[in-house]
C-alpha cells in the first residue's frame, strides 16, 4: 500500500500561532474600550484563587468531595469496609432484637452500628464504597473544605459523616423510560 | 576603547577574567531568570488562560526564588550503578557551554567582556559543546530512559547545528566579518537601497536565514517542538531522569540560559544587536543603553521562540531528522548561494 504523499502543514501552523496568541492577548488585555492596553490578566484568566476567592457556587456534577452516611440504611454488612483498598473504614456492630413486624411473630435479629468512622487521611477518594453498599447508606457530597491542622482530625466519626447528609445534592430523577432500579435517593 | 565607562584594559589577566566571570555569570543567572518568569511562568500561562504562580511577591514575579530554595534543600542522589564521576561532572559541563558564548556577547561599543576576530565562530563552537554534557549525562545515569534521552539528543543536536551554522553564513558573508561588534556595525551603517535611516538589519535580507536560525535554535534548546530528549510522555525526561536537586538546577539553568543565549545571538545578528538607528556607533551613551536595547531585542526573539514552544506539540523521530536534512539544510545552502551571488553582484 502506497503511503499517503506528507503535505507539510503550513497552514495548521499559523492557526496555532493565532490561537495561542490570541487567547494569550484575551488573558492579559480583558478590558475593552479606553483601558484597553491596561494588562489585568487575573480578570482575563479563567482560573479563580481559590483560597482568596470563594471557588464557583454550583459544585461539579457528581463531585467527589466527602462520604456522607446515611446510618439508618446501614446494616452493618462491613461490605464497604472490605471493599475499600485503602482500609480506611472501620465499622463495629452488634447483634439486637427487634420488635417483631407483625404482632404475635417472633422477634427479629438486627445489627446496631456502634462506630463508623472514615479515615481521610487515609482515603483515595475511589468512591467504592458508594458503589458497592447495597443498602444505599453511602453518598457522595461535594463539599470539600475540611482540611485539618492535624491528621488524627481527619478520621471522620458516624456523627460527623451524618451531618454530611445535609450537603448532598437532592436525587435528580432518571430518563424518561429508564427501568433502572431507583437508587441513592438521598432523602 | 580607552576611553569608556566599562573599559577592562585595565589591571593584569586575573582581574580581568574575575570581571569577565562575574559579569557572564550575571548575564546568565539575569537572562534564566527573566526568561522563565517572563515566559515559562506568565506568557505561557496566560497563553492557557490561567495565572501561573501568583503567592510569591506580586503576580508571583519572587516565585523563581522559592523554587530555587526548593531545589537546593534537595538530597543530591547519584543512582547506585552509575559511572558518579561523570555524572556529577555533566551538568556542569552543559551549563559551561552556555556560560563561554555568553561571554562573547557584545553589549555596547566597549560593554564587552571578550572582542575576539573570529566570536560567532566561537559562540557556535562553545554552543556545540553542550552535546557533550548529554551524552555524558544519558551515559553515566545508568538508566535506559536516560540513554535513549542522551542518543536522540545527540542525533537531534548534531543534525539541527548544521542548519544553525549554515544560516549563520549566510549573514557572515553579507557582513564580511567574523567579529559580532562588526556585524552590528556593517548592520547599524547598512544601507536599504541607498536609504540609510534604520540601517539594515539583516532580518529584512536574511529572512530565510532568521527563520531557518530560529528553527534550529528551537532544536538547540531541545524544547517543544523539538523535544524528543525529554520528550516526558515517552521515556519519562530523557538525560535528566535521575538528576536531583543541584544538578537538576544547573540542567534548568542551562536551558533557559541557552534560549537567553541564543536569543541574544539572533538579535545580535539579525536585529542590528545593541545599535539604535540614529545614535552614533562610538557614543559613550551606547555602553548604558546598549545593554537595554540588546535586552528589548533579546525579549522579542525569546517572545517568538517560547510562542512557538507553547503551541506546537512534539515531532515524531524520524520527522525530525529529515526535516532537518531533507529541509532546512537545502534551504541554508540555497540562501547561502543567494546571498554570495547578491553579494558578488551589488
Amino acid at each position: 500500500m502506497a503511503r499517503p504523499r506528507f503535505r507539510f502543514p503550513l497552514k495548521g501552523l499559523f492557526i496555532g500561532l493565532k490561537t495561542t496568541m490570541g487567547i494569550f492577548l484575551k488573558t492579559m488585555f480583558p478590558k475593552r474600550g479606553i483601558k484597553t492596553l491596561l494588562p489585568a490578566p487575573t480578570i482575563g484568566a479563567v482560573t479563580v484563587q481559590y483560597p482568596h476567592k470563594s471557588p464557583p457556587e454550583v459544585p461539579a456534577t457528581r463531585a467527589r468531595g466527602v462520604i456522607a452516611l446515611k446510618s439508618e440504611n446501614c446494616t452493618v454488612c462491613m461490605l464497604c469496609a472490605r471493599s475499600c483498598p485503602d482500609w480506611c473504614i472501620y465499622i463495629e456492630g452488634h447483634k439486637t432484637k427487634a420488635p417483631p413486624r407483625r404482632p404475635g411473630g417472633k422477634e427479629r435479629t438486627v445489627s446496631a452500628l456502634d462506630r463508623f468512622d472514615i479515615d481521610y487521611s487515609l482515603c483515595m477518594y475511589c468512591g467504592i464504597c458508594v458503589e458497592v453498599c447495597p443498602f444505599d447508606a453511602l453518598f457522595w457530597s461535594p463539599e470539600f473544605e475540611y482540611s485539618e491542622t492535624r491528621l488524627a482530625d481527619l478520621l471522620h466519626d458516624e456523627e460527623r459523616l451524618n451531618e454530611w447528609m445535609e450537603t448532598v445534592p437532592e436525587f435528580e430523577p432518571y430518563e424518561a423510560g429508564s427501568e433502572a432500579k431507583v437508587r441513592k435517593v438521598p432523602r | 576603547m580607552t576611553s569608556s565607562v566599562l573599559a577592562i584594559d585595565w589591571g593584569n589577566y586575573w582581574q580581568q577574567s574575575i570581571f569577565r566571570v562575574a559579569g557572564a555569570a550575571l548575564f546568565i543567572i539575569l537572562g534564566a531568570g527573566t526568561f522563565v518568569i517572563a515566559f515559562l511562568f506568565k506568557m505561557m500561562s496566560y497563553m492557557q488562560s490561567r495565572l501561573g504562580p501568583m503567592e510569591a511577591g506580586p503576580h508571583g514575579t519572587l516565585q523563581l526564588l522559592a523554587e530555587v530554595g526548593k531545589w537546593l534543600q534537595k538530597e543530591d542522589l547519584v543512582p547506585d550503578r552509575a559511572d558518579a564521576r561523570l555524572f556529577k561532572l555533566a551538568p556542569y559541563l552543559v551549563l559551561a557551554s552556555t556560560f563561554l558564548v555568553a561571554v562573547v556577547m557584545p553589549f555596547g561599543p566597549d560593554a564587552y567582556f571578550v572582542n575576539l576576530d573570529t566570536g560567532i565562530f566561537l559562540a557556535l563552537a562553545l554552543s556545540s559543546v553542550s552535546v557533550i554534557g548529554i551524552i555524558v549525562a544519558g551515559w553515566a545515569s545508568a538508566n535506559k530512559f536516560s540513554l535513549i534521552g542522551g542518543l536522540r539528543a545527540a542525533g537531534q543536536l548534531i543534525a539541527y547545528e548544521l542548519p544553525l551554522v549554515l544560516a549563520v553564513v549566510g549573514v557572515v558573508i553579507q557582513a564580511g566579518t567574523l567579529n559580532l561588534q562588526g556585524i552590528v556595525a556593517a548592520q547599524h551603517q547598512g544601507e536599504i537601497f541607498g536609504w540609510g535611516g534604520i540601517g539594515n538589519p539583516f532580518i529584512l535580507t536574511q529572512l530565510l536565514g532568521f527563520v531557518i536560525f530560529m528553527i534550529a535554535t528551537q532544536a538547540e534548546l531541545t524544547q517543544p517542538p523539538f523535544d524528543m530528549p525529554i520528550a516526558e510522555s515517552e521515556i519519562v525526561t530523557g538525560y535528566m531522569t535521575e538528576y536531583t536537586g543541584m544538578r537538576f538546577l544547573l540542567f534548568f539553568i542551562g536551558e533557559f540560559a541557552t534560549a537567553a543565549v541564543f536569543s541574544a545571538i539572533a538579535a545580535t545578528l539579525f536585529l542590528g544587536g545593541w545599535a539604535v538607528p540614529f545614535v552614533d556607533l562610538d557614543d559613550n551613551v551606547m555602553n548604558v543603553v546598549g545593554p537595554i536595547v540588546l535586552l528589548v531585542k533579546m525579549m522579542l526573539v525569546g517572545t517568538l521562540i517560547f510562542w512557538a514552544r507553547f503551541t506546537f506539540p512534539r515531532f515524531r523521530e524520524d520527522q525530525l531528522q529529515s526535516f532537518a536534512w531533507k529541509a532546512l539544510i537545502p534551504l541554508s545552502l540555497v540562501n547561502i548561494l543567494a546571498t554570495m551571488v547578491l553579494k558578488v553582484a551589488f
